[in-house]
């Protein structure tokens, strides 16, 4: 009999009917031989993993984190109530205790959609990761969140929806975006003026195997969680960085995988992407699944698996010891350099243009932000989009100070049909999302 | 006519069918040392004076296999396992001569690493030595490519008196369980034949020259000859029986809760529109989890007999049995007794109840009656509480695809039959207590040995498909062929079928009334680079599980009588 070490809890939402079309990467084949491996390996039956079907979100679930235009029916499917509901549905199970750690093995994933949302960018259309963790904020007493994004691309999604909050520790390893979509995530991006230093990026170069995945994670992150002492610790456990992986360029595999998961010790795992649907997920997954549960991982390896021939060279292996120095410094000297721009300025301003690959939208954005001393500071998204939407987004913080509410309430009531389409009001201080559509 | 017989724990039970309804009904103390005897002298009683020419049809329920397990009275067996990828196959040792060897096949069927046949021989050399004649084989993917365990077959198989593999077991994947099932099936082989020859040469003598069928954990039945390959199946059929004996009192249009009443426990189950609900994988038995098709029951410790105690100032109602009712001379009180007191029954000694509850009846200071009442309606309030944990459980079964998710069935009972007893009793309490509609099945005293007597011959096929390998193979049957690229579902689904109605008939089916059913069918485009590869089909098939046509007179002349 094998007995988990760790009580570990799974949601298995192969989403069997959906894709976003019949030869797309994200369609309905894309964990059929993980079903078939799971399922050979009996892993259900094993005592201290436990099965749950997926609940699926609320409408409001996906207001506290999206401003979902022209409204939330129009950028999701029925997939991807459940799919962000399957993360929910895990995140309940761990802070309920059923069970130590969760891995939500669901699709469509999340990762690249960002704050408004007209649209897919990157297969993502809402993101479920931040949609658990708002939800389990609101329902649990947990407050700092640590999210590790251990997909091959960069998580600019959650990247761009943590931006803002110091009290979200965002780091993605990914491969480095010059040579991959979505071509962002440089050391340089360490979030907005109120919250720097809790976004981290690490950018591999291509080529990178086992030793500079746990190179990173040994060296850089675990410090950095240390510091950080967050309540939980998510893995955004996307698959791609393996070596047979069709659309990167990486040289990971199912041990290295298996061995980064025990390191990283998550609380909650989510499955994003991956797209060696044969040669990788079914032995990847399962190998995340058992160094989760504390189960012997030792004989889970590809059939194609050979760690001589895709070692990483000595220069990729020092161009990642270099990024990796980078980053550690950043994140020490984060406090001196947030406080030095806070005295600097009352507002920060961007802009920025925002491709959605998948539906092929353009959208720009005129971002503002409240710098504040008592909280992480209220901020307002003008955005419109070729799709010929105009909106105001106005977004409360959760710790919201009483200056950042009212300002907020302020820019949300002086919209007009004049100058939006509709505006969009997130009060995270009371769990409160307005919205007024002046088309109709 | 048919006969049906039941062998439980205390009793067995045995009926004589006839088209104009249940002609005679016997009940013979079970000997749990010699079943043997209990099967035979059942047989005899009910077939005195009964022209053996007029029996066309006997079926068995016996605990023979179930008791060898839980007891683990095993002959030596030899197994030859093989992994690859993923768990240590060494975590799924069933027994001493248990030896993961080289080979592996990959999830889509694919040979990642051959037989060693050296290995192979050598180890075959050791079973000798150690007098082994039953060996199991079992090769985890073997039902997506039975070739590892074929030839690991060919190797083995002048040598030794029984080979099972794996893959012949069930279509369904999970390695572990294969393992355990092979392992069941060889481990049960001698008891079991030896038992059921034994039973068909005594009746021959008698002149009854039948093929006899043994029910199985589905509540199906197959006749003696299917049974030798998969003797496994045959665990566990006591609770199918009763469930069998209650389908038809069930409705039509409606599910229905199941509810056998016995001495020590309460077996549930679910029939949906009148069929029965089955475990997804299969059964469970001690530390035993099979591939093995039966019914989705639950078995609770609280019957009739269960002990009845205050602890904490708290009523408590089994999980132990210690012996029968005050009223038939038992050490402590029970809910049996409960029905004494409350007059429910009377053929035993009221007296003996009363006694033994008074001292409750102190405790909680209550009267006699109103401690009797509380017991029988604590005991019936425990039942549905357990009841409706089963009911979520099964409606929280995980699903995969989003159609499923929004539409999938979600059972809902609103009826209640009861066996076992007293079942009459148990239904007037559940109704008053709860929403439930409820009512004895007729006959309940021996509704299992009828239904044993009705049950259909069962089975399942499981179909699979890969268009770019060009195979279709469909494990359990033997069956592997060549198909072109344009296969697809619905030559799955008409390949399924034929298999289907070929094994229904070899089991003993009757060719008329083979009702079949789809129970799964997918199909995947396989896409590589952006263009489709081929299709993954994959198809499960079923004969429903239900009672033999024209029955429908006999129920109705039950019905009648009871
Ligand atoms: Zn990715
Ligand atoms: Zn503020």
């Amino acid at each position: 009999m094998i007995h988990a070490k760790y009580k570990t809890g799974l949601v298995f939402f192969p989403a069997f009917d959906w894709a976003i079309s019949p030869t797309h990467p994200e369609r309905e084949e894309r964990l059929l031989y993980t079903q078939d491996q799971v399922f050979e390996e009996g892993l259900f039956d094993i005592e201290g993993i436990e099965e749950y079907k997926p609940d699926l979100v609320t409408v409001k679930d996906v207001q506290r984190v999206h401003f979902c235009v022209p409204d939330v029916w129009n950028v999701m499917t029925e997939s991807h109530f459940i799919s962000a509901g399957g993360a929910k549905t895990i995140g309940m199970a761990v802070l309920d205790r059923q069970v130590e750690k969760g891995f939500a093995l669901v699709r469509p994933p999340g990762h690249h959609a960002m704050r408004v949302v007209h649209g897919a960018r990157g297969f993502c259309n809402v993101n479920i990761e931040a949609i658990m963790i708002e939800f389990l904020r609101e329902a649990y007493n947990i407050d700092r969140v640590a999210i590790v994004d251990t997909d091959c691309h960069h998580g600019d999604g959650t990247q761009d929806i943590y931006w803002h909050d110091p009290d979200t520790l965002f780091i993605s390893i990914h491969q480095d975006g010059r040579t991959l979509y979505p071509g962002s995530g440089f050391p340089n991006e360490l979030g907005g003026p109120n919250a720097l230093g809790t976004t981290l990026n690490i950018p591999l170069p291509p080529n990178t195997s086992e030793d500079g995945f746990l190179y990173v994670i040994k060296n850089v992150v675990m410090p950095i969680l240390e510091d950080f002492k967050p309540d939980i610790i998510i893995n955004s456990a996307g698959q791609d960085n393996h070596f047979s992986d069709p659309i990167t360029n990486m040289n990971f595999s199912a041990q290295g995988y298996a061995a980064l998961t025990e390191m990283l010790k998550p609380d909650i795992a989510v499955l994003e992407g991956g797209y060696s649907i044969e040669g990788a997920l079914p032995y990847v997954n399962l190998g995340i699944i058992l160094a989760m549960a504390g189960i012997d991982y030792s004989k889970v390896k590809e059939p194609a698996y050979d760690p001589g021939s895709i070692r990483q060279t000595h220069s990729v292996t020092r161009m990642i010891e270099k990024t990796g120095e980078i980053v550690l410094s950043l994140w020490r000297q984060r406090e001196r350099k947030k406080n030095k721009i806070l005295k600097s300025k009352d507002f920060d301003e961007r802009r920025r243009n925002i491709f959605y690959d998948t539906d092929g939208i353009h959208e720009s954005q005129r971002e503002k932000i409240r710098l504040c001393k008592n909280c992480s500071g209220a901020y307002k998204i003008d955005s419109t989009s070729d799709l010929g939407y105009h909106i105001l987004a106005v977004h409360i913080p959760r710790k919201g100070c009483r200056e950042c509410k009212e300002l907020g309430y302020r820019w949300y009531d002086s919209t007009n049909e004049d100058n939006f389409d509709i505006a969009f009001l997130q009060d995270r201080t009371e769990d409160k999302y307005l919205e007024h559509d002046f088309r109709k | 006519m048919i006969i049906g017989l039941d062998v439980g724990g205390t009793h067995t039970d045995v009926v004589l069918l006839g088209t104009e309804g249940l002609i005679k009904e016997v009940k013979v103390t079970t000997d749990p040392s010699n079943l043997f005897n209990s099967v035979l002298s059942g047989l005899e009683k009910i077939t005195e004076g009964i022209e053996p020419e007029n029996i066309h049809r006997i079926v068995l329920s016996t605990t023979l296999t179930t008791n060898a397990i839980v007891q683990k009275k095993f002959p030596e067996v030899g197994m030859i396992v093989s992994g690859g990828p993923g768990l240590d196959p060494e975590l799924f040792r069933s027994n001493r001569h248990y030896y993961p060897v080289s080979g592996s096949i990959d999830h889509r069927g694919r040979e990642i690493e051959p037989v060693d046949s050296k290995e192979i021989k050598k180890i075959a050399k050791r079973f000798k030595k150690e007098k082994i004649r039953l060996v199991g084989v079992v090769c985890k993917f073997s039902v997506r490519n039975p070739d590892h365990e074929l030839k690991i077959y060919e190797i083995l198989k002048d040598s030794f008196e029984k080979i099972f593999l794996g893959h012949r077991i069930s279509g369904n994947l999970n390695f572990p369980r294969r393992i355990a099932t092979t392992f069941l099936n060889a481990a049960v082989y001698p008891i079991h034949k030896e038992f059921y020859e034994a039973v068909q040469k005594s009746l021959e003598k008698k002149g009854l020259v039948l093929p006899i069928r043994i029910l199985k954990a589905d509540g199906g039945n197959m006749n003696f000859n299917s049974s030798i390959d998969f003797p496994g199946q045959t665990i566990l059929s006591g609770p199918a029986a009763s469930v069998m004996g209650s389908v038809a009192f069930s409705s039509e249009d409606e599910d229905t809760l199941i509810m056998d009443i016995g001495g020590t426990t309460t077996d549930m189950s679910i029939l949906i529109n009148r069929v029965p609900l089955l475990d997804p994988i299969g059964i469970s038995l001690g530390s035993y989890k099979t591939l093995i098709r039966s019914l989705d029951t639950l078995s609770i410790g609280v019957g009739g007999d269960s002990a009845v105690k205050i602890k904490n100032g708290k009523l408590q109602v089994g999980p132990q049995r210690l012996g029968p009712a005050l009223a038939f001379g038992g050490p402590v009180p029970t809910p049996t007794d409960a029905l004494f007191v409350l007059k429910e029954m009377n053929n035993g000694d009221r007296e003996k109840s009363v006694n033994g509850l008074r001292e409750l009846a102190k405790e909680l200071r209550l009267s006699v009656e109103d401690t009797a009442s509380m017991i029988f309606e604590f005991t019936c309030r425990k039942i549905l509480s357990e009841a409706e944990k089963m009911i979520n459980r099964i409606n929280a079964k995980p699903v995969y695809t989003v159609h499923e998710l929004q539409e999938g069935y979600k059972v809902t009972p609103k009826k209640i039959l009861v066996l076992g007893g007293p079942a009459p009793c148990f239904a007037r309490y559940f109704e008053k207590i709860s929403d439930y509609k409820a009512r004895a099945v007729p006959k309940w005293t021996v509704a299992n040995a009828i239904g044993a007597a009705l049950a259909r011959t069962t089975c399942e096929v499981i179909f699979f498909a890969d268009t770019q390998r060009k195979i279709a193979i469909a494990p359990a049957e033997n069956f592997l062929i060549n198909i072109k690229e344009n296969f697809d579902s619905s030559d799955a689904v008409k390949n399924a079928f034929d298999l289907l109605r070929q094994k229904a008939l070899q089991r003993g089916s009757d060719s008329d009334h083979l009702e079949m059913e789809v129970l799964e069918n997918m199909q995947f485009n396989m896409v590589r680079g952006f263009y489709t590869a081929g299709k993954n089909i994959r198809v499960k098939v079923q004969v429903k599980p239900g009672l033999i046509n024209g029955y429908d007179d006999i129920i109705v002349n039950l019905t009648r009588r009871s």
